[in-house]
């Protein structure tokens, strides 16, 4: 099990290398002097020059990529040119939003999807199936933002029963949720569906159905177990959408988490937070992989043995 | 390709077309697809005038016999803003789809066909681009690249291009060995020819399942980027960006933003019901 960890960690570190190339490139492919359009616009040539000397950016461009890996490693992404507070600092404050809005919306598409997803593979071709088919095109093809806002026109402006946006008591994450799990839901149940009607269709569960066992055994213990790898796959590849969608989610309901401040920062050409923001979006896409693949080890003891 | 290999093409092609026929929800989708191609091509007719021209003193008007759709904070007729912003969303995901097969399509190709350090190379790059969830790579891109449609299409169309590379490497790593592949380069044929004319069609299918989906989430895309204020820039009538600004009303006036959104949502459900119809009629192994 430890070989199995320490061999996915080390595949981990060219997804990182190659983060962190994207990162130094993207700005090296702005028109202009990189520290003038990492110090702003607004800022004195003094403060251009000390961000140039800090960047060494009148070095070789191996040396300077040597020396932003340095800054990265020390987790030092400089200043923000919109609030001159350093980047890592405002990126920490919004992190745990970004964090709960994602693991709640996750919670909630696998409490709904997963069971929609089985309910429509025991049933293929019943009007429960075709219900959760039309749901999960649905969702797939929904635009996350128009649904949020159409909730907070249900919810908000009609019913009055929460809260339009903000942050606050839970009833703040009740609406960003559902909204950016809705996306989610139908990616889960689409794929708990037919790798559930795969499993259904084998060989064990026909021994399983011979021997006498009960329908809720044979489709929890002997089916569900076998389909577990795609659908956690499915949940580990869905995060990335996820944190895409955040984004919008974060702009519609005002949520203050990375996905807000990314935009508020592209909109205000505050380079050095949008390199900070997005290389953490990128490390939470890497870590949450890397997380699934450790997962499959635990539920399928035949893959830390391959 | 020989004679053979064209009618078993062709042949193939036939059944797809057949499976795909007697399904109901793919050729309801084909029908969406075709009613927003026509909104597009025939927008001048069906709403003469400009479509961002202000007109303030009937603006946020509800759903009317003369606005059907209601108008907006400008007074400008919802209706026509959104058939006019049909031809902007299909330029777009046209757009797209050309930048991620144009550039994909071929470096697929290579990597397959060619394996070793190029396919190590294209590899290394697409895995790079991959490290980012494809929205936020785009978003990546615009806020290097700027606003804009022009913008809008080749940040989208980058963040397509790893998919494409990824899809057709896969089918020519087996295609590659296939006897008619061996036979055409024993008789000495050029590679560029083995490649464009032998492996390239037995890898269409695939491409078009992909790029029906694909143009589906190019619409999604923009449409984010457009509500987000940095895709297509106003007064240009964009879905999104109609979505972006109609956020402001939505306490007093919400059909404005309604029915953009509803566009928006019709064009994305067409191209994935006929994505999902190709890939049933393709195999229906992968029938979800």
């Amino acid at each position: 099990m430890l070989h199995y960890v320490a061999k996915r960690l080390l595949f981990t570190i060219p997804v990182l290398i190659g983060i962190s190339l994207l990162l130094f490139f993207m700005l090296r492919m702005l028109p202009g002097d990189p520290a003038q359009v990492l110090a702003g616009q607004m800022a004195t040539p003094e403060e251009i020059q000390t961000i140039r000397q800090q960047l060494g950016l009148d070095r070789p461009i191996h040396i300077q990529y040597a020396s932003f890996l340095g800054r990265l490693a020390r987790l030092d992404l400089g200043l923000s040119a919109r609030t001159q507070n350093p980047v890592i600092q405002e990126i920490w404050a919004r992190l745990p939003n970004t964090i709960l809005l994602a693991m709640t919306a996750i919670s909630l598409a696998c409490l709904f999807g997963i069971p929609a997803g089985i309910l429509s593979a025991v049933r293929p071709y019943s009007w429960i199936d075709y219900i959760v088919t039309i749901a999960a095109l649905f969702g797939i093809s929904m635009p996350v933002f128009w649904l949020g806002l159409m909730l907070v026109v249900v919810f908000s402006v009609i019913l009055k029963w929460l809260p339009a946006g903000g942050t606050g008591g839970w009833q703040h994450v009740i609406l960003p949720s559902i909204t950016l799990a809705s996306f989610v839901v139908a990616f889960i149940a689409r794929m708990t569906r037919a790798t559930m009607l795969e499993a259904l269709s084998q060989d064990y569960t026909t021994t399983a159905r011979s021997k006498g066992l009960t329908e809720k055994t044979i489709i929890i213990k002997h089916a569900l177990r076998n389909a577990l790898i795609p659908i956690i796959t499915v949940v580990g590849l869905q995060f990335g959408l996820l944190l895409g969608g955040a984004v919008l989610t974060e702009t519609v309901f005002a949520w203050p988490g990375l996905g807000r401040l990314i935009v508020d920062s592209i909109l205000a050409r505050d380079y050095s937070m949008i390199q900070g923001t997005i290389l953490i979006f990128g490390l939470l896409y890497t870590l949450v992989n890397l997380a699934v693949d450790l997962i499959y080890a635990f539920v399928d003891p035949r893959i830390r043995y391959d | 390709m020989n004679k053979k290999g064209l009618k078993d093409q062709d042949n193939r092609f036939r059944r797809i077309w057949v499976k795909l026929n007697r399904n109901k929800t793919a050729l309801f989708g084909s029908t969406l697809i075709v009613i927003y191609f026509l909104s597009a091509l025939l927008a001048p007719v069906l709403y003469p005038g400009s479509p961002s021209a202000p007109n303030l003193i009937r603006s946020l008007e509800p759903p009317s016999l003369e606005h059907p759709l209601g108008t907006d904070e400008l007074g400008r007729t919802i209706l026509g803003r959104i058939i006019h912003g049909s031809r902007v969303s299909l330029v777009i995901a046209v757009g797209v789809i050309m930048v991620g097969l144009l550039i994909g399509v071929p470096l697929g190709l290579i990597s397959g066909y060619y394996g070793g350090k190029i396919d190590f190379g294209i590899q290394r790059v697409t895995d790079m681009l991959l490290a980012f969830p494809g929205f936020l790579l785009a978003l990546a891109l615009v806020a290097v690249l700027g606003v804009g449609l022009k913008n809008t299409i080749t940040s989208i169309g980058i963040s397509m291009v790893p998919i494409y590379i990824r899809l057709v490497r896969g089918c020519v790593l087996a295609i590659r060995e296939e006897t008619y592949v061996e036979a055409a380069r024993a008789v000495g044929t050029r590679d560029a020819a083995i490649l464009f004319r032998h492996i390239l069609p037995n890898v269409m299918v695939p491409i078009t399942v992909q790029t029906s989906l694909g143009m589906g989430t190019a619409i999604l895309f923009a449409a984010g980027l457009g509500f987000l204020g940095i895709g297509v820039q106003p007064p240009t009538p964009e879905w999104g960006a109609m979505l972006g600004s109609a956020r402001a009303y939505i306490f007093n006036a919400p059909h404005v933003a309604t029915f953009p959104g509803i566009a928006i949502f019709l064009a994305v459900l067409s191209f994935n019901l006929l994505g999902d119809g190709l890939r049933d009629a393709l195999d229906p192994r992968f029938k979800i």
